[in-house]
């Protein structure tokens, strides 16, 4: 139905103000700690201070003693209750053994080992600081280095690989194919620790409205996949679980599935059968929630003499700290290398190690290593040809005329256009010309550089992974003409109650004020794992398309039965039905919904009463989305900091249905490249006490540290009903290797600079003066 | 711990309550007044999210004792739209311009803003810009953000509007 190419309607493809925002903008918002239910009580957890040891005793007798204090939880007491826990894919249970609370054997600094319930959170932190924890020191592994050799930091296991594909050493072949290049270049990433670091930090009020329901307020991704991870987790088939998050601020990937403090609070209120709240501070988020990043990465790349890859061989690494949310989700960093560019040959390995740090979670763009080291290895490659950066990536992507294409890894593709999207860039930017300037600044000892990245990105996958499903929209035409629809969509600031309402009211023929899309609730829609993997509007997008459609076509059997029209002649326009050629027939929707929902009779004849559809898209297993970007920084050679002069992208996202959402979810993941590449890090001293626990130690980027950004569409509608293609990741991806690139371009008087981040200035400043700046860390 | 009977106006309204001394002037507003617009990124005085005026001037509320506010006329997000609904500037700006996706740091955003364009005051667009170098906003790049602010700075008089 309705297949590629469909036109940019009314709404569809215009920047429509959001629903959204009314309500966010006048502080009617309603996040989680905006949530209080009467009888209510609050939790705040006591934390391990060391990385690695043995819980020897926790005393809390005079922690309970502190007026206002109701209960107080250690593991022991929830040993009752089964805790299976699982990450996204919400089907397995992790391979770690994650408890709620400590269980005795401590693994990393800040883990949660007691819990107190208390009339306020302050009274619950004073008890907090009351209990008293005697614990053995052990020597932590802190690095993936030291994961390699250490003692395992799970004592169940015989070390510390949480997963590894792929072989070890280089295969004969592969290596003859490599000797036998023109060239090889070998490129060295090192990417910093990052916290995802939404604006809201992470949170809970959970109840137990007697003993078969089940009502949780959480800010998450997704209400359906909490409610069912919470069934399976606790093994509580039979409760009702009704999961609430009508508006989450921000998550990128931190928020997809609750974690050890969340299941706390959850099996206190099974237990102590009243309202329990939980909202994490800054300085617990730091030092207690899910990190992300903190790869390493060796790309081999054997080029002939013209700068076409003959092969390449990527060795990859990458520390999960004691408790990730899926050890093995970064494993597929290697299939998404190739699929944009010609690459005969390629071998891999990936290995990912437990750490006495705290766990991965995911993080948009989670195996955006693959774009950042192929994008730079790339650049060396131009750099050592004498050739531009556009050249090499001309010489070895995959063009329009070269698709269909398998790429080495199986992938198929046919409709990607990064070639493209870079070519529509150079239209616009005269590289002949930076470099005359770039040349001339040189002179004046100003370092310009020039970065230029491509990259396609699978978004919307679906059925081909566990929780990546489809998406489901009921569409109904109320008694009162007013459209509301329930989708199995998400937003934690995308958007989807917008950009959905704009499908919706273009199917239809109705106002875009006259549509209310609800979502945020288990209870309405059906499930859909939520925001996760650039997905929603796409899948949601072709389930709010033909939903739609489908009640159109009810609408237009009514109307031809009451009208005594021909069903083929009658359209909907601004909620008003009109019949071809007969202007006196008009009707508005309102008058015809009257009689569907309330006059059964006046239907015709075997047809139900109500005016409602609903379809469950699947979707294709994944939709491929194309990008260039470009930048063009200076390099201060006094100070060592980076100033992004000029930033341009280039993306075919299909069919954009709010181009103001589009552009918003590519800037926002951009800040957050930015942010890698220059400002943020979670770091640890030698005994695992991470050194950033404010916003005052781990940089955001701020207002003046993000440049504004150009914007230029390519619109390639994709297979998917309605023709769009994801968007929530890419600027994420994309991001690092443009900025890493345009910072090596500038840098290369000095040498050829390895990436290594965050680019702090101290690090560039090193750099170009040739000597180590660090102060000895 | 001592208690204290403190009295404000919030949003034009008398409220009055008995707090601890250490209670934050943003827990107050958010747990005991209700005004939940006022939004707790840090606690630390960095983000800005908690950002609220206190007798005309921009204030982080997470870094003031509500037992200091005592008397004080405070003003926060909720008080901003005309009482028929009608978006003050600020706000109308940043719908215009999509200047916010999750909307947590928002509050913070448009109050700093709305304190800076009091009385019709229209400051330059790199003043209001670097106004807000103090609010972070994880979401959305800062783009529609430094919209907005073009669109409320004195260089923008095609805009010209009232300022509350
Ligand atoms: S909460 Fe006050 S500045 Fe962040
Ligand atoms: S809009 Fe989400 S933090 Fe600013």
């Amino acid at each position: 139905m309705n297949a590629p190419g469909i036109p940019a309607g009314r709404f569809i493809g215009k920047r429509m103000p959001r629903k959204e925002d009314p309500r966010l903008l006048t502080g009617r918002g309603q996040f989680v700690d905006d949530i209080a239910l009467p009888g209510m009580l609050h939790c705040a957890f006591a934390r391990t201070p060391i990385a690695r040891g043995k819980i020897v005793s926790i005393d809390t007798s005079a922690a309970r003693e502190v007026p206002g204090v109701h209960m107080i939880y250690t593991a022991e007491d929830f040993a009752d209750q089964t805790v299976r826990m699982r990450g996204f894919f919400v089907e397995q249970e992790v391979p770690v053994r994650t408890p709620p609370l400590c269980e005795g054997r401590i693994a990393h600094v800040g883990e949660p080992f007691a819990m107190v319930v208390a009339d306020t959170r302050h009274i619950a932190e004073d008890a907090c600081s009351l209990i008293e924890l005697e614990y053995e020191e052990e020597d932590p592994v802190i690095t993936m280095a030291q994961a390699r050799t250490g003692a395992p930091v799970h004592p169940s296991m015989a070390d510390n690989m949480a997963g590894m594909t792929g072989v070890d050493e280089i295969g004969a072949e592969l290596q003859a194919k490599l000797d036998k290049s023109a060239f090889v270049i070998e490129e060295h990433v090192v990417h910093q620790r990052v916290a995802q670091s939404p604006m809201e930090t992470r949170g809970i009020v959970a109840t137990r409205d007697g003993p078969e329901e089940f009502t949780l307020y959480i800010t998450c991704q997704s209400p359906h996949l909490v409610a069912r991870w919470v069934t399976l987790t606790l093994d509580i088939p039979d409760m009702s679980i009704k999961v609430i998050a009508k508006d989450v601020g921000g998550s990128f990937g931190l928020k997809n599935n609750p974690w050890r403090e969340e299941t706390a609070v959850m099996i206190a209120a099974l237990k102590f059968g009243r309202p329990l709240k939980w909202i994490e501070d800054r300085y617990e988020y730091f030092i207690g929630a899910n990190q992300a990043r903190e790869q390493e990465m060796t790309l081999k790349l054997g080029f002939d003499t013209e700068g076409h890859m003959t092969c390449g061989h990527g060795d990859y690494d990458n520390n999960n700290g004691a408790f990730p949310h899926g050890p093995g989700d970064n494993l597929a960093v290697h299939l998404f290398m190739w699929p944009a560019y010609k690459m005969p040959d390629y071998g891999f390995v990936t290995r990912g190690c437990y750490t006495n740090t705290p766990g991965q979670a995911a993080y948009r763009g989670p195996w955006q290593m693959e774009s950042l080291i192929r994008e730079a290895a790339l650049d060396r490659a131009a750099r050592r040809l004498n050739i531009e950066p556009y050249e090499i990536r001309r010489r070895n992507l995959i063009t329009a005329a070269d698709q269909p294409a398998t790429t080495g890894m199986g992938i198929m593709v046919d409709d990607i256009t990064p070639h493209e999207c870079m070519e529509m860039l150079l239209e616009k930017f005269d590289v002949a010309a930076f470099r005359k300037e770039q040349a001339a600044a040189r002179k004046e000892g100003r370092y310009l550089g020039l970065g230029i990245a491509t990259y396609i990105e699978p978004t919307a996958v679906s059925g081909i992974m566990s929780s990546m499903t489809g998406e489901f929209a009921q569409v109904r035409i109320d008694p009162t003409g007013r459209v509301t629809a329930s989708l199995s969509t998400h937003s934690q600031g995308h958007g989807t109650a917008t950009t959905m309402a704009q499908v919706i009211a273009d199917r239809i023929g109705v106002r875009y004020e006259d549509v209310t899309v609800f979502e945020g609730d288990n209870s309405t829609g059906a499930f859909g794992p939520g925001a996760a993997g650039s997905r929603q509007g796409v899948i949601a997008g072709g389930a709010a398309f033909t939903a739609s459609d489908m009640l159109v076509e009810k609408v237009k059997a009514i109307a031809a039965h009451m009208l005594n029209a021909n069903a083929e002649s009658i359209t909907i326009d601004d909620g008003v039905i009109h019949v071809a050629g007969a202007p006196e027939m008009s009707m508005p929707l309102r008058e015809l919904a009257e009689v569907a929902h309330g006059h059964p009779a006046r239907l015709p004849e075997g047809m139900v009463s109500g005016l409602e559809a609903q379809y469950r898209y699947q979707g294709l297993p994944m939709v491929m989305t194309s990008a260039a970007h470009l930048c063009v920084v200076e390099v201060s050679a006094e100070t060592g900091f980076v100033e992004i002069k000029r930033w341009m992208s280039a993306e075919d996202c299909g069919t954009v249905i709010n181009p103001a959402v589009v552009e918003g979810q590519i800037a926002g993941g951009l800040a957050q490249g930015i942010g890698c590449v220059l400002l943020e890090e979670i770091a640890f001293d030698a005994r695992g006490n991470p050194t950033a626990a404010t916003y005052k130690d781990y940089l955001l980027p701020t207002i003046s540290d993000v440049p504004e950004f150009e914007f230029h569409h390519r619109n390639t509608p994709s297979k998917s009903t309605g023709g769009m293609r994801g968007v929530g990741e890419g600027g994420a991806i994309i991001g690092p290797p443009t900025l890493c690139n345009a910072i090596i371009d500038a840098l290369t008087p000095f040498g050829e600079l390895a990436i290594d981040l965050p680019f702090s200035p101290t690090k560039l400043l090193g750099f170009i003066e040739g000597r180590d700046l660090s102060g000895g860390h | 711990m001592s208690d204290h009977d403190i009295a404000m106006t919030i949003n034009g309204r008398r409220h009055s309550g008995t707090v601890e001394s250490r209670i934050s002037l943003s827990d107050f507003l958010r747990g005991d007044a209700g005004y939940t617009g006022v939004h707790v990124g840090c606690e630390h005085g960095v983000c800005g999210a908690c950002t609220v005026m206190v007798d005309g001037r921009a204030v982080r509320s997470c870094l003031m004792l509500a037992v200091q506010a005592d008397g004080a006329d405070v003003v926060t997000v909720e008080g901003l739209a005309a009482p028929d609904g009608t978006l003050h500037p600020v706000q109308q700006a940043f719908r215009d311009e999509h200047a916010l996706q999750c909307g947590f740091c928002t509050p913070g955003f448009v109050m700093t803003l709305a304190a800076l364009t009091q009385g019709g005051a229209r400051p330059s667009e790199e003043e209001l810009v670097g106004a807000l170098s103090g609010n972070l906003c994880r979401c959305t790049g800062y783009q529609g953000i430094k919209r907005a602010c073009r669109r409320l700075s004195g260089s923008n008089m095609a805009d010209a509007g009232e300022h509350a």
